[in-house]
């Protein structure tokens, strides 16, 4: 990994198109702007890992459950028109 | 084309009916073509790569079990899927079904957006929202029966 040391408001570039801010740190907290083209995609990591770690569980149901589900629901629905 | 799915067998769809996800979705980069299939007489869709029979995600549209979501699409998803109009756009969130059924779960802090027309998708992930990756389909019982 490389490593770099900034200071407030300094920035690091990462190839042409894109530009790290640093712009504010309080305590443990920094604050950074990034600027990057819109074809990016930008997230805070551990929120990237949940969805990835959540669409990787959503791809394993079986059909079977799925079927189990179906007919739970359709249950639930004639339940609320009778 | 024919092509192979996880849940309805062998379908014929159309070259026009692919949806693009020109980046794949978080945990499946390579996965950029899916397309929607409806469950007859079942409130699911599956999300099914075209790549992968093996892969397909049941949907469902979040309105109808969850009357309060409210989202709002930033500036860099509605250029991505180039929305121009709120009629083209869809929205499903992913069910993790469980086993137990009970148990399962949809991801609404990530929902799969599509625009109809152009036919492109993209899985959003909602910054400074309450909603979370598993929000429970059913309550959860009180008690035993």
């Amino acid at each position: 990994m490389l490593v770099l040391t900034r200071r407030l408001h300094e920035a690091i570039q990462i190839g042409g198109e894109i530009e790290i801010i640093v712009l504010s740190i309080q305590g443990d907290q920094v604050k950074l702007g990034i600027n990057a083209p819109k074809h990016v995609d930008i997230h805070r990591k551990e929120i990237y890992l949940a969805i990835q770690a959540e669409n990787s569980e959503a791809s394993l149901a079986s059909k079977t459950v799925l079927h189990e589900l179906q007919s739970h629901l359709k249950k639930l629905e004639r339940g609320e028109n009778e | 084309m024919k092509l192979r799915t996880k849940y309805h067998g062998e379908v014929e769809v159309n070259g026009t009916d692919i949806f693009y996800f020109s980046n794949g979705i978080p945990g499946f980069l390579d996965e950029k073509q899916f397309v929607l299939l409806p469950i007859e007489d079942t409130p699911f869709i599956i999300l099914q790569s075209v790549k992968t029979p093996v892969l397909g995600f049941a949907m469902i549209d979040p309105f109808l079990y969850f009357p309060d979501y409210d989202i709002e699409l930033d500036e860099q998803t509605i250029e991505r899927l180039e929305l121009s109009s709120e009629r083209d756009v869809a929205v499903y969130v992913i069910l993790t079904v469980a086993d137990p059924f009970e148990n399962t779960t949809a991801n609404l802090q990530a929902p799969i957006v599509v625009n109809r027309a152009k036919k492109l998708g993209k899985q959003v992930i909602l910054t400074n929202t309450p909603y979370r990756t598993k929000h429970r389909l059913f309550p959860e019982k009180a008690g035993a029966k």
